[in-house]
């Protein structure tokens, strides 16, 4: 497992506009060069927001990908529970869910 | 001169971002307590607005995680993030680079700042910016609690950080405003978004209202973590402008909002 290394590779999406530019043109390119499992290389390419929470991404990282991935609002909230249906709870890091899969806390 | 101003204030980023979606009946009070802020502070006159904020990875990862960061540069642009998804435009805020360096010189003789002389704006200033500074006049000195990659500064820390900006605002000619910007209990950019532990939210603002100085650091990040989630971490940011104010605080508007993910709250602090 490579957390570090999968929220690097979201982190530096999120602010640089080049590295941006290139994901978009050849998302493989994109993630070349960061040390990725499988699961969390397949998780960035297609994407999989659910499992990519799942995986302990911090949700301050992770939304931005959403929005970047033309991802609602509503859509990202659908999208991380379920992963957790999927996938099973979070893994690691500090954004664990706690309402119900089913809850729609702020009616969203 | 002296620290002119002092408030606490939300950053979440549906408060722009996401603004039509909330009840207008608490949005309004709540966008208006923003206005009425920023015309005080606006009428402090403030040679220099510094901000202590929570960012949320936009400068600071894991690689090298600051817990107390200082920005030191001719300006700082924003929002980092999509103005589109935020819904405020891009603009470059004036950085006042030698006013940041006599400041952090005078914090560093009590507590180790790093400092950055490139600092990129996340929702976490952009937000209070755009309510507090919407013609973008004032003079910007960006800074910066870690509240995000755990393990965390203590708070008997952020106390001491609070103090050291009082001790070096005092130093400098300049007049100095100070604003803390943070969620009290929220568990943003997950699907709990929206929950808020309201009576948590109403104790924690009694001790940081009443100056309570030993009930404020008395919270572990165990107990915040479970009764006010990861974003509870961020009122290291109010208790930092607390110990820098001195003065027993007033909240002049609380409210949660769940579509902003937050307890929406605008407080100002006498300055003793």
């Amino acid at each position: 497992m490579s957390l570090y290394q999968l929220s690097k590779l979201l982190f530096q999406l999120n602010r640089d506009e080049g590295l941006q530019a290139r994901f978009k043109l050849d998302p493989e390119a994109g993630v070349a060069g960061f040390q990725l499992t499988e699961e969390e290389r397949r998780a960035v390419l297609e994407p999989d927001i659910g499992l990519l929470y799942v995986l302990g991404v911090n949700g301050q990282i992770l939304m931005h990908f959403a929005a970047f991935s033309g991802i609602d609002w509503a859509d990202y909230l659908q999208r991380m529970r379920d992963g957790v249906k999927r996938h099973g709870p979070v893994r690691a890091g500090v954004y664990a869910m706690l309402s119900g899969p089913d809850d729609r806390v702020a009616g969203v | 001169m002296s620290l002119v101003f002092a408030g606490v204030c939300s950053h979440a980023p549906g408060i722009t971002g996401r603004s039509e979606r909330a009840d207008a009946a608490l949005r309004e009070p709540f966008y208006a307590a923003f206005r009425a802020m920023s015309e005080a502070l606006h009428a402090a006159k403030p040679d220099a607005l510094l901000v202590i904020a929570a960012e949320h990875f936009a400068n600071f990862f894991m690689d090298s995680m600051p817990a107390y960061a200082v920005g030191m540069a001719d300006n700082y642009d924003g929002p980092i993030e999509d103005p589109a998804w935020l819904r405020i435009p891009r603009r470059l805020a004036r950085g006042n680079p030698g006013l940041s360096r006599r400041l952090i010189a005078e914090i560093q003789k009590s507590v180790d700042v790093t400092y950055a002389e490139e600092w990129r704006l996340d929702h976490g200033i952009m937000v209070p910016l755009y309510f507090l500074d919407p013609q973008n006049t004032l003079t910007l000195i960006p800074a910066n609690i870690n509240c995000q990659g755990p393990p965390l500064t203590p708070l008997n820390r952020v106390w001491a950080f609070g103090e050291a900006i009082r001790r070096a605002a005092d130093k400098v000619p300049e007049r100095i405003a100070l604003v803390g910007t943070g969620g009290i209990s929220h568990w943003p950019a997950t699907p709990d978004s929206g929950m808020i532990n309201e009576p948590w939210d109403r104790e924690f603002l009694r001790r940081w209202a009443g100056q309570e100085r030993e009930a404020m650091l008395s919270y572990s990040d165990e107990e915040i973590y479970r009764d006010a989630g990861q974003g509870g971490f961020e009122i290291r940011t109010f208790i930092a402008t607390a110990a820098a104010a001195r003065g027993t605080g007033k909240v002049h508007f609380y409210a949660p909002i769940p579509i902003f993910a937050v307890g929406c709250t605008i407080a100002t602090l006498e300055i003793l």
